[in-house]
């Protein structure tokens, strides 16, 4: 493989040294160093007491059983390692859910915390687990769970909200920004079974390995997996635990008699593998995975692995914390991009998107990015490229940092609505695999035209900059201070600007807090926050994986207004 | 002299092409002076030797079912390739005068003196005869008390029939003798039924030195020079130099001229070698034996003469007189050997068979590898298990023991048990430094291999990130991500080996960061400079090292600036059943079952012999490690063992759960 891209290395004039860069990574070292912070606590799990219970029963902490399931040496691309943020339950949600390489397979791995709640389905848990479930379907790799759960979080009284303090009223307002998960009525629930089931007849390989309890619902997890492991005196499979059994009919036994692993591996047959202990299980797990004839129909990288001509290290300086000074989008490609090599596209035609063909480690793609707001022109540009790419089979990649289309007269006369509607229509019908990377704002219908979460993409990260709502926050607050304004006028009652002002602040402070990246990762509306310098790596590592399906073009979109 | 062929004139004859009825080392090294003379070289090998390096090194090679000891196939042999010499090399059949004579009388040109002086040099009483006949020094015995003074003091009463020590006196002083001889007498008496004794001069301190001689077909007789060869294990030679440390020019010419007295006597032919022991403290030297062939130690005079004594062997076989004349002979610096062997030197020098999985010499220093092996050599239990012989020359002997000394060091080899470090810590003596190397070397200096406290620690680590760089130079999927790169955190990558200093294992646990920098549960930073198949560079603390690197099947063999370190890699995971059976007794080495004195169910009490094994002439008793019962014997007498076979299996007496016991012998 010697083939580079024609086009020549970007040139990029950041001044490290400037006062604007210097405060920039200034203020990004220290949300990553917050970030950091919540990382390890989201590691310990349920805590260090827990965790040493844990232990102290011979059982490894579930970051321990993925580590020893992974191919040594290789990487591991956790999905939304801080789901829970801002919420009552535990960081992480009690659940950890990635993508690694097991037996030279990359595969979706999922593994219940049981140092927390035991394990039990939180609404976090839920949604990770259904995000793991998605990510092995859309990319078709195959997907290994590692259960230990007591079940559905049978609580009650304890639901985020119950008895909270005042001090803890702004904060839950601000999680309810956007999209804080909504507890669901139990009717729909279980959707994560359809989901497994699904993957199988996908053909898509599940294996679960059993590590503790995994009780009624918990059971069907194994009851609906191709190949099951369990461990001897330590796996508990069974619809209802030894008490429930009693309650409904009066038979008393034990949990080993009920649901022992090796009454499974010799009576029921809901074992294939019958484990000696947990790392012979995860050794087992592997044994399996290693035997799926497992064939990649993209054959990976087609181009030379050329670092970027610019350091990365200085994507730290690009981004203003406040998002109010300009990025020139290409500067951040100039860091990312093999050998910072970047062929733009119409260049000099709707120039607040940036839009061209670059390769990162290799893999060929195509890179839709803002400078700015987007206009009509820009909107059509957008919508062409993408085409071209489908053509191509080109993955694409999406750097969002947009406050959404251009509003006003003029605009709406030169058909923002029907040209930005364009770019959605090939945004969404578009099949190509999409990538997408919240570097700054994603708003409104700006963060759909980008490929925005809703909008099929396979990967969403954001930069710890990164702000997601339906608009800023101080428009959000002015433009409902200006709704008040008018029901005082229409009503002839006297404005009150005092109080206006104090919830105009209010809701700005609330809308900010709530557009924050930690809050969208927090409700699992994305992959997880990233450092910027690795965002080559996870790039990377996504079209790697994105390479399990085949990369098809879209052969029909919808009906363009033209 | 009738041997040679034709009547062609001096100088003008040569060999066209040479057998050599030998293999390893030895044969490699006559290749290599035959090939430079323009000679044809043939090889023979056993089925043991089938791949052996030396074997491809010769232009043809014939196979010897029987092996190296079959006269008869190899002459055979050589006629069937047309050779027209044989070159014996050592050992086999080089000092057999009987396998001489078939090759003159097969028409071929024998490499060496001619059979009646191999005969007469191997028969013990014959040799000493001879050397008294040309008037070189024996070592003086009497049967006769009353002779005892010729004989001289401190000497030996001896019993005539006897051994292992019973009825020896040793006698200071002549006015002890009396009483000395009386009690050996009743000793012998009671111990064997026969009251004969014997006095014999007794060397307390004794040295090997030898003498090279070199003869041509005209009576001509010259030596080049001694060696000393004092320090030996198991009666075999370890380390040796020339010239000896301990003798003047006076005696350096007495024993030289001694020594070509005596072969000019016999009419010797090609090189030989006249040993003699020599008192270290009286500086009297006594006749030994004459060794009618090459010696291994043969390019320690080499090395300080500047001659080829093959090229003149070849030579003079040929029928051409020495090139050089003993004024002619002069030596420059010092040289020393030493003899690298597969074998366990803390352990009784017991021999060690394996598979040599990384043998690469150093670049510098400078020194002479004469290696039998190669990278992927097989040593078995079927021949000497001697790797190859190191030579270093310079131009004063402590420069010489530093330069063996350190291309020992650097020398990365693995895969078996060898005497690597045990010799680095002869030649790091300081009575090896002092020249103070008597016979009695190895049991008096006890030198023993030490690594430094931070050798294995430093290796491990070495090992573990190279196995990080294999690992990632072999992920075809995100070979492009830093390694062990993570978003979020997951436990440190763990990489445990067996310690090989110690009992136990040592686990090297890691993280990195996006640019390579790894941080280790131990606390070290370490900086990967550079990572390649067989080599990993990097910067542990501020310190920057290379090691070489060579990965066999679960162990990583890494080179320190000490010493070749074998890591043994603890698998990550282990199949269930697979720990069952490592509770017992297993062979130390390998060998051959000669005695089992134990059956199942036997109470056997700590220390006592279990089996009795048997492996290159040497009997070792393996014996029970604590009291117990005896629950497995798997083995029967005549067994061939691999070393590690399991022997026997004890439960020990106080262990409440029956569990098996641990290995040790």
């Amino acid at each position: 493989m010697n083939r580079t891209l024609l086009a020549p290395p970007l040139t990029s004039a950041v001044d490290p040294s400037s006062e604007a860069f210097v405060r920039n990574r200034t203020d990004l070292l220290e949300q990553l160093a917050t970030h950091d912070d919540l990382l390890a606590v989201a590691l310990g799990g349920g805590g260090p007491k827990a965790t040493e219970r844990h232990r102290s029963r011979g059982r490894l902490p579930i970051r321990e059983r993925i580590a020893n399931v992974l191919d040594p040496d290789t990487p591991f691309l956790e999905i939304t390692p801080l789901a829970g943020y801002g919420s009552q339950y535990a960081l992480g949600g009690g659940m950890v859910a990635g993508i690694g390489i097991v037996a030279g397979i990359e595969c979706v791995i999922m593994g219940n915390d049981p140092t927390v709640l035991a394990g039990a389905l939180t609404p976090y848990a839920s949604k990770k687990w259904m995000r793991a479930l998605e990510i092995a379907r859309d990319n078709r790799i195959p997907y290994i769970s590692f259960v230990e759960s007591s079940g559905g979080d049978l609580r009650i009284d304890k639901k985020a909200g119950n008895g909270r303090s005042e001090a803890e009223n702004a904060d839950a307002a601000s999680a309810a920004v956007g999209s804080a998960v909504v507890p669901e009525h139990f009717a729909e629930t279980g959707r994560f079974f359809y989901e497994m089931i699904e993957l199988s007849k996908m053909r898509i390989p599940t294996v679960c390995v059993v590590f503790g309890n995994s009780t009624a619902g918990g059971a069907y997890q194994p009851g609906l997996s191709d190949y099951n492991i369990f461990i001897k005196q330590q796996s508990h499979v069974f619809l209802a635990g030894p008490p429930l059994v009693k309650m409904a009919t009066g038979e008393i036994s034990d949990a080993e008699t009920i649901g022992g692993a090796e009454m499974h591996a010799e009576i029921s047959g809901q074992a294939e593998y019958l484990a000696e202990d947990e790392m012979d299980a995860i050794r087992l797990c592997r044994e399996v995975v290693s035997h799926l004839n497992w064939r990649k129909p993209d054959r990976g990288p087609r181009l030379v692995d050329e670092p970027p001509a610019h350091d990365p290290e200085e994507l730290l300086g690009l981004v203003s914390r406040d998002l109010r000074t300009p990025v020139d989008v290409r500067d951040v490609i100039a860091r990312v991009v093999d050998g910072s090599r970047f062929e733009e596209f119409k260049p000099r035609f709707g120039p607040s998107i940036i839009c061209g063909w670059a390769s990162v480690h290799g893999f060929p793609i195509g890179i839709v990015g803002n400078n700015g707001v987007i206009y009509p022109d820009s909107a059509q540009k957008a919508a062409h490229f993408i085409q071209l790419c489908n053509q191509i089979d080109l993955p694409l990649v999406f750097l969002q940092n947009i406050t959404g289309y251009m509003v006003g007269k003029d605009y709406e006369a030169d058909g923002i609505i029907k040209k930005g509607s364009q770019m959605i229509n090939a945004v969404t019908n578009s099949t190509v695999p999409h990538l997408t990377v919240i570097i700054g704002s994603s708003y409104g219908a700006g963060t759909y035209g980008m490929s925005g979460r809703a909008f099929g993409n396979r990967f969403t990260f954001l930069w710890p900059t990164a702000k997601i709502a339906v608009m800023g926050p101080k428009q959000i607050a002015g433009v409902m201070s200006e709704v008040r304004r008018a029901q005082a006028k229409r009503k002839g009652i006297e404005f009150d600007e005092e109080a206006d002002a104090e919830l105009v602040a209010y809701a700005e402070a609330v809308q900010e807090k709530g557009s924050l990246a930690l809050r969208a990762t927090g409700a699992i509306s994305d992959d997880g926050i990233i450092d910027p310098r690795d965002t080559r790596t996870v790039l990377g590592i996504c079209l790697s994986v994105v390479g399990n399906r085949p990369i098809e073009g879209a052969e029909s979109y919808g009906v363009f207004r033209l | 002299m009738t041997h040679r062929p034709g009547n062609a004139e001096p100088g003008t004859t040569r060999l066209r092409t040479l057998l050599v009825a030998n293999r390893g080392e030895i044969a490699r090294r006559i290749f290599a002076t035959a090939h430079s003379m323009g000679i044809t070289c043939v090889a023979v090998h056993s089925d043991a030797d089938a791949a052996a390096p030396f074997v491809s090194e010769a232009n043809v090679a014939v196979h010897l079912p029987s092996g190296y000891l079959d006269g008869d196939a190899i002459v055979a042999a050589a006629q069937r390739v047309r050779a027209d010499a044989i070159h014996p090399g050592y050992g086999f059949l080089a000092e057999n005068g009987v396998f001489a004579q078939k090759v003159i009388d097969a028409g071929l040109t024998w490499v060496g003196p001619a059979p009646g002086v191999i005969d007469t040099m191997g028969d013990k009483i014959a040799a000493k005869k001879a050397a008294e006949a040309a008037g070189v020094p024996t070592l003086p015995s009497t049967e006769d008390p009353s002779k005892a003074s010729a004989v001289g003091f401190p000497l030996l009463v001896k019993a005539a029939a006897g051994g292992g020590g019973k009825g020896m006196r040793l006698v200071e002083r002549a006015e002890d003798l009396d009483g000395a001889v009386a009690a050996a007498q009743r000793e012998a008496a009671g111990a064997f039924g026969d009251d004969r004794v014997f006095l014999e001069r007794y060397v307390r301190r004794s040295r090997h030195i030898e003498i090279q001689i070199l003869g041509d077909g005209y009576g001509k007789v010259i030596h080049l020079g001694d060696r000393e060869c004092s320090i030996q294990r198991r009666h075999q030679k370890i380390v040796e130099e020339a010239p000896s440390v301990r003798l003047d020019d006076d005696l350096r010419r007495a024993m030289g001229s001694a020594a070509v007295a005596l072969a000019e006597s016999i009419g010797y032919e090609s090189a030989g070698t006249v040993e003699f022991l020599l008192d270290d403290d009286s500086g009297d030297y006594f006749f030994l034996e004459v060794n009618t062939r090459l010696q291994v130690e043969h390019p320690v005079t080499e090395e300080i003469t500047g001659l080829d004594l093959v090229r003149e062997q070849l030579l003079v076989a040929a029928g051409n007189p020495l090139t050089v004349d003993q004024g002619e002979v002069t030596t420059s610096g010092h040289a020393i050997e030493v003899r690298l062997y597969a074998e366990d030197a803390a352990n009784g020098f017991l021999p060690a068979t394996g598979t040599v999985e990384a043998w690469t010499t150093p670049v510098e220093p400078v020194v002479r590898w004469d290696a039998g092996i190669q990278a992927g050599s097989v040593v078995g239990v079927s021949y000497d298990p001697m790797l190859a012989k190191v030579i270093a020359h310079g131009p004063s002997r402590t420069e010489a023991i530093g330069r063996l000394r350190l291309a020992l060091e650097r020398l990365h080899l693995g895969g078996l048990i060898t005497n690597r470090d045990y010799l680095v810590a002869v030649l790091d003596s300081p009575e090896f430094a002092a020249g103070d190397t008597t016979t009695d070397f190895i049991e008096r200096v006890r030198p023993a291999a030490r690594l430094a406290d931070d050798t294995v620690h430093q290796a491990a680590i070495a090992a573990a990130l190279w196995r990080q760089g294999r690992n990632r130079a072999t992920d075809g999927l995100w070979g492009f991500a830093p390694s062990n790169w993570r978003n979020a955190g997951l436990p440190p990558e763990r990489v445990t080996f067996v310690d090989p200093s110690a009992d136990g294992q040592l686990t090297i646990a890691y993280t990195a960061d996006r640019n390579g920098r790894f941080t280790l549960d131990s606390g070290e930073v370490v900086d990967v400079i550079e990572w390649t198949p067989d080599r990993i560079e990097l910067v542990v603390d501020g310190i920057r090292r290379s090691h070489r690197m060579t990965e066999a099947p679960n162990r990583l063999h890494v080179q320190t600036t000490t010493t070749t370190v074998t890591l043994d890699l603890v698998p990550r995971f282990t199949l269930p059943g697979s720990d069952v059976s490592t509770g017992g007794l297993t062979a130390p080495m390998p060998g051959s079952v000669v005695e089992v004195r134990c059956t199942v169910g036997d109470r056997v009490a700590a220390g006592q012999v279990l089996v009795v094994l048997e492996a290159m002439k040497m009997e070792h008793h393996v014996t029970a490690p604590f009291d117990g019962t005896v629950t497995e014997v798997p083995i029967t007498v005549g067994q061939q063992l691999d070393r590690g076979t399991a022997l026997v299996t004890i439960v020990p007496d106080d262990d409440p759960d029956q569990t098996e016991g641990t290995p040790g012998s």
